[in-house]
């Protein structure tokens, strides 16, 4: 698959904060090797967000893990790529590098506060261990620091509640002390990992308020892991759809949801269920996901496809750039698109 | 699978009727002599009740007792007091062999097809366990050949009767959980959260499965969900949970379109729409803190607590879940109104 620069937006003077180029991540296992990252490129710029969309398994975390060098190595190996992280190679960096780079310039938050979170230590604690151990502030600025941050991410009553432990606060609160404890040291990039997923509906709005100021206010990048196009519709400025490890499609939201231009983000988006059409039947997507020890040939989504051609067996389709500066990866973007725009 | 005897009875007569449910779990203190301190009231006077042949939504946030409720009608948990009657024959009286016969008639779908299924018995094995405690529903020797009716009839290739749950996807596990609920052909089946585990793409299959199988026997579901957009999808008549209580019930419509409740409004104004030219046009309720706790929830209406338009008298008074002026269907608001502008769009 060759490499072709996202076009939804130019490239800066000096490159971009953050360019993954043909990423590919392999699980060596016992019953055999999974691909699950096979040529992801994509590129993030200073203060934009980036939603990437997708479905179990379809290496989004994974991808989010190689950018923080946290995966599990073994069984996950990264087999080629590049990370370019203000034009330096994060693969080949030391790990001393790397440090500097994780948490000060690139930060992550997690889908699961609760188990993120040390449950024998207080959340204040927690927030000011990565300003001692990284700023070598003393205990006392840490500890005033942290307020602040708690204050920040609007946890009422930071002050009185810095000794509280994980266990005393609610699932939308302790998704807050994750957001400070990535805040602390003031990074470039954000990381959000489905952050709202374990959250409830009017919670989540919270959550997506404050990440969106907090994006505005503090000017960061910020790339949004998910798998429900609602929650970051509103806050994404382009959406990169994710199948069987590859970007399928590449767009700003509101092209991508008028007119879809390949055919799983077509058919991912009529199987949601909508709350102003009660239809009679939801339409969806045949077949399940590709068994990544065995992703079919060509197209990886042609078993499930109803565009399916002879030519998408035999072999995988580059991403075709439509007029509009968005890609898709499939041989018949240009028609799947203007039956979306029907 | 042939119909079940059900098909030939009034569709839309009631089948189940739940009164005044209530279910408080004990707070107990001390080690040798345990006292009790105080209680969750998770399920706190709740009633309604489910016609033939419909799907009841039952949507709140966690910690509503949403799904206490499914499992006090399940006979899971004993309930503290209330009633509830299925065909007339009280749920909680029954026991012996009358409970049996009473629980054949209502099943349930859990939330997690990875944990629900037991991982050392075959598909077969699980399906056809219902027909070893009731085995006057399967003549003798024909369990094997029932078994593989029920999964062409879910969509499963009978072939793979000898499989276990760990050589399928959520998907297809959430499918033989269906599949075991309907063995012994059952009128009501409880599903709680029967798709929130499962991808998009997934989760419309299994809605269509359910929504097929309902018009196929004649089924009625309670349907309990987080998702409000699937409910919609889904239910005839919604329930909307708080605390332990419905706050308002009603048709799929009135919910959606002619709230009264302030709580339904905001939750239905919180619900992520896709759709960016929608999200622009739309008007956000935006809800301030968290739900309080269920072992002390504040006095009078529930709600009032996160309520913008909390006076004295909702911290006086208990709002009764009763047609409102503003619309005529059970909504629990001492200031029930219809919001200006339609909320969902």
């Amino acid at each position: 698959m060759t490499v072709n620069p996202t076009p939804a937006s130019a490239t800066p003077e000096g490159g971009h904060l953050l360019e993954l180029r043909d990423l590919h991540v392999e699980f060596r296992t016992n019953e055999g090797v999974a691909r699950v990252i096979n040529g992801v490129s994509y590129h993030l710029d200073a203060g934009e967000t980036l939603a990437v969309l997708g479905e179990s398994g379809s290496g989004k975390s994974v991808t989010a893990q190689a950018i923080m060098g946290i995966l599990d190595t073994p069984p996950a190996f990264v087999r080629s790529g590049q990370i370019l992280y203000r034009g330096q190679d994060l693969l080949t960096a030391s790990e001393e590098q790397r440090r500097q780079v994780r948490g000060k310039e690139i930060a992550i938050i997690f889908q699961d506060a609760l188990s993120a979170l040390n449950p024998v230590f207080p959340v204040g604690w927690q927030i000011g261990e990565t300003l001692r151990q990284r700023s070598g502030m003393s205990r006392g600025d840490a500890r005033r620091r942290a307020v602040e941050l708690m204050d920040l991410v609007k946890i009422p009553g930071a002050a009185k509640r810095i000794g509280d432990y994980p266990h005393q606060f609610s699932g939308g609160m302790r998704q807050r002390v994750m957001i400070a404890m990535a805040l602390a040291l003031d990074p470039k990039v954000l990381i959000a990992d489905e952050p709202t997923t374990a959250l409830d509906v009017t919670v989540q709005a919270q959550i997506m308020d404050l990440l969106a100021d907090l994006r505005r206010d503090l000017d960061m990048a910020m790339i949004l892991i998910t798998h429900d196009l609602g929650v970051v519709a509103g806050v994404a400025d382009r959406i990169a759809v994710m199948y069987a490890g590859r970007i399928v499609e590449h767009a700003d939201v509101r092209s991508l949801y008028k007119a879809p231009a390949h055919p799983y983000t077509k058919g991912l988006l009529e199987s949601i269920p909508r709350m102003d059409v009660r239809g009679q039947e939801l339409s969806t997507i045949k077949g399940l996901p590709p068994n990544l020890m065995r992703i079919p040939s060509g197209c990886p989504f042609h078993p499930r496809c109803p565009y399916v051609q002879q030519v998408c067996v035999d072999v995988v389709p580059h991403d075709l750039v439509l007029g509009d500066g968005r890609t898709s990866a499939c041989h018949f973007a240009q028609e799947v698109r203007d039956d979306s725009a029907r | 699978m042939t119909a079940p005897a059900s098909s030939t009875k009034v569709r839309g007569e009631t089948i189940l009727s739940v009164d005044n449910l209530v279910k408080h779990f004990p707070i107990s203190q001390g080690v040798l002599f345990q006292r009790q301190i105080g209680a969750v009231k998770a399920v706190d006077g709740v009633s309604f009740e489910l016609r033939r042949g419909e799907t009841l939504g039952v949507v709140g946030e966690s910690g509503c007792g949403k799904s206490t409720l499914a499992r006090l009608l399940m006979r899971l948990e004993t309930p503290t007091s209330g009633r509830a009657t299925l065909e007339g024959k009280d749920l909680f009286k029954a026991s012996g062999s009358e409970l049996r016969r009473l629980r054949r008639n209502m099943q349930m779908v859990m939330q997690d097809p990875y944990t629900s299924l037991n991982p050392r018995m075959t598909v077969g094995d699980i399906i056809g366990e219902p027909f070893e405690i009731h085995p006057d529903a399967a003549p003798k020797g024909s369990k094997a050949r029932r078994v593989q009716e029920l999964l062409d009839v879910v969509g499963l290739n009978p072939e793979h009767i000898n499989r276990y749950p760990h050589q399928f996807s959520g998907g297809q596990r959430q499918r033989i959980g269906i599949a075991r609920a309907l063995a012994l052909r059952p009128e009501v089946i409880v599903c709680d959260e029967p798709v929130s585990a499962l991808d998009v793409s997934i989760q419309a299959q299994v809605i269509n499965l359910l929504e097929q199988l309902q018009d196929e026997f004649g089924l009625s579901y309670i349907f309990i969900a987080h998702d409000l957009s699937v409910v919609r999808h889904i239910a005839d008549r919604v329930a909307v949970m708080y605390l332990g209580r419905i706050v308002e019930i009603g048709t799929e419509d009135e919910i959606y379109e002619r709230a009264t409740h302030p709580y339904t409004q905001a939750l239905l104004s919180a619900v992520p729409v896709p759709d960016p030219e929608v999200r622009d046009q739309r008007n956000m309720i935006r809800l301030v803190g968290d739900v309080p706790s269920p072992a002390d929830p504040p006095s009078g209406c529930h709600f009032r607590t996160r309520c913008w338009k909390a006076q004295d008298i909702c911290a006086k008074e208990d709002p009764q879940t009763v047609p409102r002026a503003a619309d005529p269907h059970p909504s629990a608001c001492h200031f029930a109104e219809l919001r200006p502008t339609t909320p969902t769009v």
